[in-house]
């Protein structure tokens, strides 16, 4: 398995798939009958890029905003501010159905990902059916090819999904996401609904097809470890905002903003002996409709300084990543004895 | 059922990984259907009726309409009456049987046709509503919250005081009026089916909302439909019955079954079979096709997940 | 150590259309004051109706045999319901995956919190509503006093688990039975409820069961490991005799799986269980896991007995310890993910 194209490489950048520019998504919602509509920055302000070949790892918590972020990629809903390239044509203006043909999704729960009524053959060929790619002869060959190549055997094809494991209906999820061979895929927490055996079986399935088959991955995850594991680059976002971005390799070593640290201090590996860690992160994650001043990460914040509950953090890009914190901003860390 | 495929290195006895367990959604459907006696029970006698409207025109040993005065309200056969008419004559001489047979015509005619009326306004109310949601949701929930403000059998009677009752207004009238409930369960339905991450999954490939609704969500809905369509058929049914026992529904001289219990309910004290025989027609008719909706409901409830 | 809870041959069946399920299939289990066995397996391996059986909470038609079943000494099998009843909540308490529905919507957390200590201790409303602010308050939560007030609706998933912990230690149980108590949580939230459940144990001394699929809860969390698989106790030991030494392949497979950040390296091959999970209708003979099991020989179909090493120690597999940790640490060779494990 290849290693991730190191970033700072001389070598010629691959062109980029996915841009998101200042990407914004906001919701009105209700807080009681009578109370007015409030905003809810769901995404607010995303930038990012991803380049052929890469895996971006997406991780928060719920409610950060990644899987608003992985519907408006698919399409499923339209940024209120911002824009979203698609190999450098943006989507709004892009054919719906082009687009769709370029980026396709893998939805956590296999369970629902699948129409109960449909037989395997018809839930993976839909896609060719909608885009009316080659004639239905072609599409039953094409279904087999795809069910080889993830390892499920050609007799499903007559199946329904209330006969197949868990496992195996992920792999149809999978297979009816790449039978358009598409160059993106949006994957929503792909394993966490699966048992643990089940789970590993459909990583190096998604690693050895993102080799065979040139793809770029977005991997919508909350367990690092999995993220760790298969993604090039990493993005953590914090009430719609991506705190910090950087690539796999620092990510142990080098991150840099305290809410990564307590992500990863919150991994629970399978060494006996180390006991449980204290993120220390408080019990409440704030409220989105009226998220705190400043840094909105400072009420959970063991380095929190002075300036944070009052300063937004700027958004500062080095050669390991990108980073919102005022610990590493020359400006206005020097605050801190103020504190 | 255990389909084994790719059976390659399987040791006898335990599954493979390749291996497809389970029956098809075909399967448990017909072992389940055959595992309910509500429903079978149901669906004998209904389809019983169903024969006897079909083959009225064959079978009935009289002509339903022929009057004949001097065999006025002759006993039924286990009351001392003859064999020449089994269920006896009605006040005016017409064989009982022979109206009773074409009488299972006008109330499966009714009951059919209101529940496919109101069953497609309702349908196309509820999964407008359910799946766009937003502002076509208040509008059908508001239309809901209407026409269950209005008294269905009073709406019903004035239309027909109005207009004059024929068969044909009957069910144009149910059938405009019972869609209520097709609304209410099919939008709670499709906003189910709408969370549903296959129906996302159909979006980002791109599919057409039609698409969506005919191939994605419809068949996953189609058995809630199925269930309202049975219960607002006898709805449909029993208010036929009603408005027809008041005279404002089907018109004489046609053998509605309500209409024969308006026509004994004179008799009630002297010949009560007048009145118990079709009565008893339309609570077996009715009965039957309740519980074949509660059976339906039973076997399509959704599959069992592990 | 005496044991506050000790199970042999636990056996659950469930009579369903096919036949009998056998999902449990005779269980050794014990735990000691003050102990936190972790029960982990996949899916479908009997470990939720395990805690279920001990609580007494299975549906009637499940059909539940123990050769011994003894809850502080009294055997659980041969109680009434209203002893049961007695003994649930008060002497023995349980935390359930989803903090939502196992709290009852339309009364305020402290009603909730309250009712138990009342129930079973006759305790004044005055004694049960300290009570209830010091448990609120050791489990982490501010504001005590106001929180009683709330709706469990108000609260967030991490509060309502905490909830659910502070109701389960009102009585000072003896046993605390957790079933994935922490799975339907964010990673922050789930290593902040299993740090306080770890340290409430230690302060109040109870015995603690809990249930997971996750190998990495049950390697920081427990001192007492059983390994389950298809209705069985594949494996069981102290953690670090487990994880260090994993010797039935199941075992050796499950650590195999999970990837372990700075350790395992970075976009390698992680190891997989090949295969599904066999059904429990009807008998079953021989090892389970033999058609995932890479060693897997004509003797396996016959048998698969337990293997006792030490007290508390024991695999099911026909294969010697020896042969068992050399295959083991192949897998290990072959994936380097093991190196966590014994390092």
């Amino acid at each position: 398995m290849s290693q991730q194209q190191s970033q700072s490489s001389g070598a010629a950048l691959p062109p980029p798939v996915l841009e998101m520019q200042d990407v914004t998504k906001t919701y009105m919602v209700k807080r009681g009958i009578f109370s007015p509509k409030q905003p809810l920055r769901a995404v607010n302000g995303v930038t990012l890029t991803v380049r052929k070949g890469e895996v971006l790892g997406l991780v928060g918590e719920s409610g950060c905003g990644k899987s608003t972020l992985a519907k408006m990629l698919l399409g499923l809903e339209t940024p209120t501010a911002g824009e979203i390239l698609i190999d450098g044509i943006p989507a709004h203006l892009g054919d719906r159905i082009a687009i769709s043909r370029r980026i396709q999704p893998i939805f956590q729960d296999p369970y629902s990902s699948l129409n109960p009524r449909k037989t395997i053959g018809s839930i993976i060929s839909l896609p060719l059916r909608v885009h009316k790619v080659g004639d239905p002869s072609s599409w039953r060959k094409s279904v087999e090819e795809i069910l080889d190549i993830v390892g499920l055997p050609r007799r499903v094809y007559e199946s329904y999904p209330n006969q197949l494991s868990g496992g195996q209906r992920q792999r149809v999820a999978i297979a009816r996401a790449l039978i358009m061979r598409p160059e993106v895929v949006i994957c929503d927490e792909p394993t966490s609904a699966l048992d643990v055996s089940v789970q590993s079986q459909i990583l190096n399935l998604l690693m050895d097809l993102r080799e065979e088959l040139g793809l770029t991955y977005v991997l919508i995850s909350h367990n690092l470890a999995v993220v760790e594991h298969i993604a090039t680059k990493v993005a953590v976002m914090y009430l719609g905002r991506i705190v910090e971005e950087t690539g796999t390799e620092n990510l142990f070593e080098r991150s840099r903003h305290p809410y990564t640290r307590a992500l990863l201090d919150s991994v629970l590996t399978p060494e006996p002996g180390l006991g449980v860690p204290d993120s220390n992160l408080g019990i409440a994650f704030p409220n989105p409709i009226s998220p705190p001043s400043g840094c909105t990460f400072h009420p959970r914040c063991v380095k929190a300084m002075a300036q944070c509950s009052q300063i937004v953090p700027r958004p500062l890009t080095d050669e390991l990543g990108h980073v919102e914190c005022h610990l590493y901003d020359p400006e206005t860390r020097d605050n801190t004895a103020a504190a | 059922m255990t389909i084994a495929i790719d059976d390659k290195g399987a040791r006898p006895g335990l599954p493979s990984a390749n291996q497809i367990t389970g029956p098809t959604p075909g399967q448990q459907l017909r072992k389940r259907i055959f595992g309910h006696y509500g429903l079978l029970i149901g669906a004998g006698i209904l389809g019983l009726i169903f024969l006897m409207a079909l083959s009225a025109p064959f079978l009935a040993p009289h002509d339903p309409y022929a009057q004949s005065l001097l065999a006025r309200v002759k006993p039924p056969v286990w009351l001392g009456g003859s064999w020449e008419n089994m269920l006896g004559t009605d006040v005016l001489g017409r064989d009982y049987l022979s109206r009773l047979m074409y009488g299972a015509q006008i109330s499966l005619l009714i009951g059919f046709a209101a529940a496919f009326i109101s069953g497609v306004i309702g349908t196309a109310m509820g999964v407008a509503a359910g799946y766009f949601g937003g502002k076509v949701d208040l509008v059908v929930t508001f239309l809901i919250t209407v026409r269950l403000s209005m008294p269905v059998v009073l709406v019903a009677l004035a239309v027909v005081a109005l207009v004059g009752g024929s068969l044909e207004v009957v069910i144009a009238v149910l059938g405009l009026l019972l869609w209520d409930r097709y609304a209410v369960v099919m939008r709670s339905a499709t906003m189910q089916i709408r969370q549903m991450d296959y129906v996302a999954s159909a979006r980002a490939v791109g599919c057409s909302t039609s698409r969506i609704l005919l191939t994605e969500i419809m068949p996953n809905i189609v058995n809630n439909l199925i269930v309202v369509a049975t219960l607002e058929m006898a709805h449909a049914i029993l208010l036929e019955a009603a408005l027809s026992f008041l005279g404002m529904g089907v018109q004489p001289p046609l053998p509605s079954w309500g209409l024969m219990v308006a026509e004994g309910k004179d008799y009630i004290l002297f010949e009560p079979w007048l009145i118990t025989i079709p009565g008893v027609a339309l609570f077996m008719m009715v009965l039957a096709i309740n519980l074949m909706g509660d059976g339906i409901r039973d076997v399509t409830a959704p599959e069992n997940r592990n | 150590m005496s044991a506050v809870l000790e199970i042999t041959g636990l056996k659950v069946d469930i009579p369903v259309s096919a036949g009998d399920l056998h999902a449990v299939r005779g269980i050794d289990l014990s735990v000691g004051k003050g102990e936190t066995l972790c029960i982990v397996g996949e899916s479908g391996c009997g470990k939720s109706l395990t805690s279920l059986s001990i609580m007494g909470l299975l549906p009637s038609r499940a059909r539940v045999s123990a050769d011994m079943m003894n809850f502080t000494g009294r055997p659980l099998l041969s109680m009434s319901e209203t002893e049961l009843s007695d003994i649930r909540g008060d002497r023995m308490a349980m935390i359930f995956q989803e903090p939502m529905t196992s709290l009852n919507p339309s009364y305020s957390i402290g009603n909730q919190l309250m009712e138990p200590l009342i129930r079973h201790r006759n305790a004044s409303k005055d004694e049960a509503r300290k009570r209830a602010i010091y448990l609120l308050e050791k489990v982490g939560i501010t504001a005590a006093e106001s929180r009683l007030n709330q709706f469990p609706h108000q609260l967030s998933g991490g509060l309502r688990q905490r909830v659910m912990i502070a109701m389960a230690l009102m009585c000072d149980p003896e046993l605390i039975i957790a079933d994935e108590p922490t799975t339907a949580l964010d990673v922050t939230i789930q290593a902040q409820i299993l740090h306080l459940l770890a340290e409430l144990r230690r302060e109040f001394n109870s015995a603690l069961i809990l249930i997971t699929h996750d190998l990495g809860v049950v390697a920081r969390v427990a001192d007492k490991v059983a390994v389950m698989y298809a209705g069985r106790i594949v494996e069981t030991g102290r953690v670090e005799e487990v994880f260090n030494n994993p010797l039935h392949p199941y075992t050796q497979g499950l650590i195999n799986c999970i990837p372990i950040p700075g350790k395992t390296a970075r976009g390698s091959r992680l190891g997989s269980i090949p295969g599904i999970v066999p059904t429990l209708i009807g008998e079953t003979q021989g090892c389970s896991f033999r058609n995932r099991c890479a060693y897997a020989g004509p003797a396996c179909e016959i048998d698969d007995p337990v293997v006792e090493l030490a007290p508390g120690r024991s695999y099911r597999c026909v294969l010697p310890e020896d042969q068992l940790k050399r295959q083991g640490d192949e897998t290990i060779g072959k994936t380097g993910s093991l190196e966590a494990a014994s390092a």
